[in-house]
C-alpha cells in the first residue's frame, strides 16, 4: 500500500509554568492512501495532540514541535514555509472537530464559512463557489440546504452542525481528513448518522482519514487499521481484525476488556487500574509500567521498542521482545 | 420592522425612567433644609417682598406633590424651568454647554476607540512580548493616574515649558466664536468658513480631547486584550487557521468581531457618561460644558438646573444603551432584539 503520511519520531512539548509537558515522545505513524486509521487512548495521552501537529497548528506558546519528520505526499510539513502550509491545510488536510457548535465561527451564516474556504484554494468566482458549497451540503445529507447557507450556527442542531464542519473540511477534496472525536458531542442516535456520513463521503471523495476517538465501538465500525496510545507513545498499531482479536500490549488488552460485553453476566465492568500519568513527570521506561500487571524490572529503565508481532502488527513492549 | 418595534418599545421605557428620576432628583433637592428664595433674592440682607415674590413664582408655598405637578407639567411641555444662577432658561443654558461637551466627548473617543481597539488586538496577539509590555503600560497609567494630574501635567508641559498649545477654554481671546448652528465650534466653524476659530477651537480641543480620550484608552483598550486573548483561544479560531486562512485574516474577521461585544459595551458607556461633563477636566481646562454646569448649579442650589441636567443624562444614557444593543445585534446574529 502506498503512503500518503509518514510520522517518524516526532515530539511535541508544551512549555508551561509547571513544568514541561512531554505530550509526544516520539510517535510513528503511517497512513496509507485511501485507508481510515483510528487513533485511540484515554483522555490527555496526546490523541489531539498528534492531529493538531500533523496540520502544524500547536500554538507557541507554549507548545511546540521539537523533533521529528512529517511526510507528506513526500514533502516534509515541518520543514516547509508557513505560507506553503497555509496552503495545504483546508484543501490537502483538513481536520473536524469534537464541538461543533464553538467549531463554527457564531457570527458567520454557514455558507460563508464554507465558501471561504473554497475561494481560499480553489479559483472559483463567488457564483461557482456558493454553487460548490451547496453541493457539499447534499453531500453530507443537509437538509434543505439552500436555507441553511444563510444561518447561522446557532441556527442548527449539534448533527446539522457537524455535518456543516464535515463540507466545510471537505469543500476542497482534501487527500487527508482528521477527524478529531467528531461524535463525541453527539446524541448517540446522531452519532451513528454523522459516521455514517464521514465514512460514505471520505469514500465517494477517496481520501483517507485519521479518526481520533476514545470509542472503541466507532473503530470497529469505521476503520481499517488502528494505533494504539498511551501517554505520549504510540504501544501498538495494527489492523482492526488484529486488535481487537489478538491485542498484545497489555494497555490494549485492558480497553478491550474495559468494554462491557453483552453475552457476558459480569457484577463489575472491568478496569484498568491506576490513572493515567502526569506528562510533566512521567514514569521512566515504559510509561505504563505503574499501571502493568505484568511489570519487569526492565519496563522501569528502558523504553519498550517496536517489535512485530505478524505483518502490519506492531506492539512497544518488553514482554515481545526486546528486553535483554 | 421588529427592530422598528423594539425601538419604539424601548424608548416608551423611557418615559417611567424618567418619571423615577425625576420624582428622586425632585424629592432630593426639595426636602434639603436651604431657603432657595433668599439665596436667589441675594442672601441674608435680601428684601422680604423680593423674597415672597420669588417664592411665589417658584411655587415654593405649594405643597411638594403640587410643586412636582408644576414641574411635570412644563417638562411635558419641554420647559425645563428658569435657571436662577444664569438669570435664563435652563434649555438655554444646556444648549450652549452640551456642545461644548460634546465635541470634547467625541474628539475624546475618536481617540480612545481606534487606538484602544488596534493597540489590544496586537497586544493581545503579541502577548507577552515587548509590544504587549508597552500597551499594557499605557492601559494601566490610563486607569490609575488620576486625570487632574494628568491634565495639569499636560498644562505645565505644553502650556507653560513649551507653550505651543493653549492652556485653556475653547478658543483664543482674540477669536471670534463662529456663528451658532449647533454649538459645535469644529463643524460650526467649517460651515461659516470661519478658519481663524476652526484653527484656534482644534488648538483648544487637543489638550482636553487626549486627557479625557487617555483615560478611556485605557480602559477599552485593557477590555479589547483581554476579550481578544479568551477568543484566539477558542475553537472556531482553531477551525478558521485550519482551513488555512492568513493569521491576519484569523484575526481581523473571525477574532475582531467576536471581540468587540465587551468593547462595545464599555464604548458606549464611556461616551455616555462623557456627555454628562466631565467635571475635572472641564474645571482644569475652564471648558464651558455640562459637568462645570452641573457644579455650579448644585453649589448654587439651582434645582430647576440640577433637574434639568439630570434629565438630560437619563435621555443619554438611555439613547446610549439602546444604540450599544443595536450594534450588539449588528455585531452578533445569536443576540435578536424585539423577540
Amino acid at each position: 500500500m502506498e503512503d500518503l503520511l509518514k510520522v517518524r519520531g516526532l515530539k511535541t512539548y508544551f512549555y508551561t509554568y509547571e513544568g514541561v509537558v512531554k505530550a509526544l515522545e516520539g510517535i510513528n505513524l503511517d497512513i496509507y492512501k485511501g485507508e481510515s486509521l483510528g487513533l485511540v487512548g484515554e483522555t490527555g495521552c496526546g490523541k489531539s495532540v498528534t492531529a493538531l501537529s500533523i496540520m502544524r497548528l500547536i500554538q507557541w506558546p507554549p507548545g511546540k514541535i521539537i523533533d521529528g519528520e512529517i511526510h507528506f505526499n513526500g514533502k516534509d510539513l515541518l520543514k516547509i514555509s508557513e505560507e506553503e502550509m497555509r496552503k495545504i491545510r483546508g484543501a490537502e488536510i483538513s481536520m473536524i472537530f469534537q464541538e461543533p457548535m464553538s467549531s463554527l465561527n457564531p457570527v458567520f451564516t454557514i455558507g460563508s464559512q464554507i465558501m471561504e474556504a473554497i475561494t481560499l484554494h480553489q479559483n472559483v468566482n463567488k457564483k461557482e463557489a456558493e454553487e460548490k458549497a451547496i453541493e457539499m451540503l447534499n453531500l453530507v445529507r443537509m437538509p434543505d440546504p439552500e436555507k441553511v447557507m444563510n444561518q447561522y450556527p446557532h441556527e442548527l442542531s449539534g448533527g446539522m452542525q457537524q455535518r456543516a464542519m464535515i463540507a466545510m473540511a471537505l469543500s476542497c477534496r482534501p487527500s487527508l481528513l482528521i477527524a478529531d472525536e467528531p461524535t463525541t458531542a453527539l446524541d448517540v442516535t446522531v452519532q451513528a448518522q454523522i459516521l455514517d456520513v464521514i465514512q460514505r463521503v471520505n469514500k465517494e471523495l477517496d481520501s483517507s482519514m485519521l479518526l481520533i476517538t476514545h470509542d472503541l465501538g466507532v473503530v470497529a465500525q469505521i476503520c481499517d487499521r488502528v494505533a494504539v496510545m498511551y501517554a505520549g507513545y504510540i504501544v501498538e498499531i495494527g489492523t482492526v481484525k488484529q486488535i481487537f482479536k489478538n491485542p498484545q500490549h497489555p494497555y490494549t488488552k485492558g480497553l478491550m476488556n474495559a468494554i462491557p460485553k453483552i453475552h457476558v453476566k459480569t457484577k463489575r465492568l472491568e478496569v484498568i487500574r491506576g490513572v493515567v500519568p502526569n506528562l510533566i513527570t512521567p514514569p521512566s521506561g515504559c510509561r505504563f509500567h505503574p499501571r502493568c500487571d505484568h511489570a519487569m524490572d526492565v519496563c522501569k529503565k528502558k523504553v519498550p521498542p517496536v517489535t512485530k508481532v505478524e505483518e502490519g502488527h506492531y506492539v512497544a513492549c518488553f514482554l515481545h521482545g526486546g528486553a535483554k | 420592522m421588529k427592530l422598528r418595534d423594539y425601538i419604539i418599545r424601548r424608548l416608551i421605557l423611557l418615559i417611567p425612567i424618567l418619571l423615577g428620576v425625576t420624582l428622586l432628583t425632585f424629592t432630593v433637592s426639595h426636602i434639603i433644609p436651604a431657603d432657595v428664595a433668599r439665596v436667589f433674592a441675594g442672601g441674608e440682607k435680601a428684601n422680604p417682598e423680593t423674597i415672597a415674590r420669588i417664592r411665589a413664582e417658584m411655587h415654593l408655598d405649594d405643597p411638594l406633590y403640587k410643586q412636582y405637578y408644576y414641574y411635570l407639567n412644563d417638562l411635558i411641555h419641554g420647559n425645563l424651568g428658569k435657571s436662577y444662577s444664569e438669570n435664563r432658561p435652563v434649555v438655554d443654558a444646556i444648549k450652549q454647554y452640551f456642545p461644548a461637551t460634546a465635541e470634547l466627548t467625541v474628539l475624546a473617543m475618536l481617540l480612545a476607540i481606534p487606538i484602544g481597539i488596534i493597540t489590544g488586538i496586537i497586544s493581545a496577539v503579541r502577548r507577552n512580548q515587548w509590544i504587549d509590555h508597552v500597551t499594557r503600560l499605557i492601559a494601566i497609567t490610563g486607569v490609575s493616574i488620576p486625570i487632574f494630574w494628568l491634565a495639569l501635567m499636560l498644562q505645565i508641559a505644553f502650556a507653560y515649558k513649551y507653550p505651543i498649545l493653549p492652556l485653556d477654554s475653547r478658543l483664543g481671546i482674540d477669536v471670534m466664536a463662529p456663528k451658532h448652528i449647533t454649538g459645535l465650534y469644529i463643524f460650526d466653524s467649517l460651515v461659516t468658513g470661519n478658519f481663524a476659530a476652526l484653527k484656534s477651537s482644534i488648538y483648544h480641543l487637543i489638550l482636553p480631547a487626549f486627557t479625557l480620550g487617555y483615560a478611556s484608552l485605557g480602559i477599552i483598550l485593557r477590555i479589547t486584550r483581554s476579550s481578544m486573548l479568551e477568543i484566539v483561544r477558542s475553537d472556531y479560531i482553531r477551525t478558521a487557521r485550519a482551513k488555512g486562512l492568513k493569521e491576519r485574516t484569523v484575526i481581523y474577521k473571525h477574532a475582531l468581531r467576536n471581540a468587540l461585544i465587551p468593547t462595545l459595551t464599555v464604548s458606549g458607556l464611556i461616551f455616555a457618561g462623557l456627555l454628562g461633563g466631565a467635571v475635572l477636566t472641564e474645571t482644569i481646562f475652564n471648558w464651558p460644558g455640562m459637568g462645570r454646569f452641573a457644579v455650579n448649579a448644585v453649589n448654587n442650589l439651582d434645582f430647576s438646573s440640577v433637574m434639568g441636567f439630570t434629565v438630560i443624562m437619563a435621555i443619554i444614557m438611555v439613547t446610549a444603551n439602546l444604540i450599544v444593543d443595536i450594534l450588539y445585534s449588528v455585531l452578533d446574529p445569536r443576540i435578536r432584539l424585539g423577540e
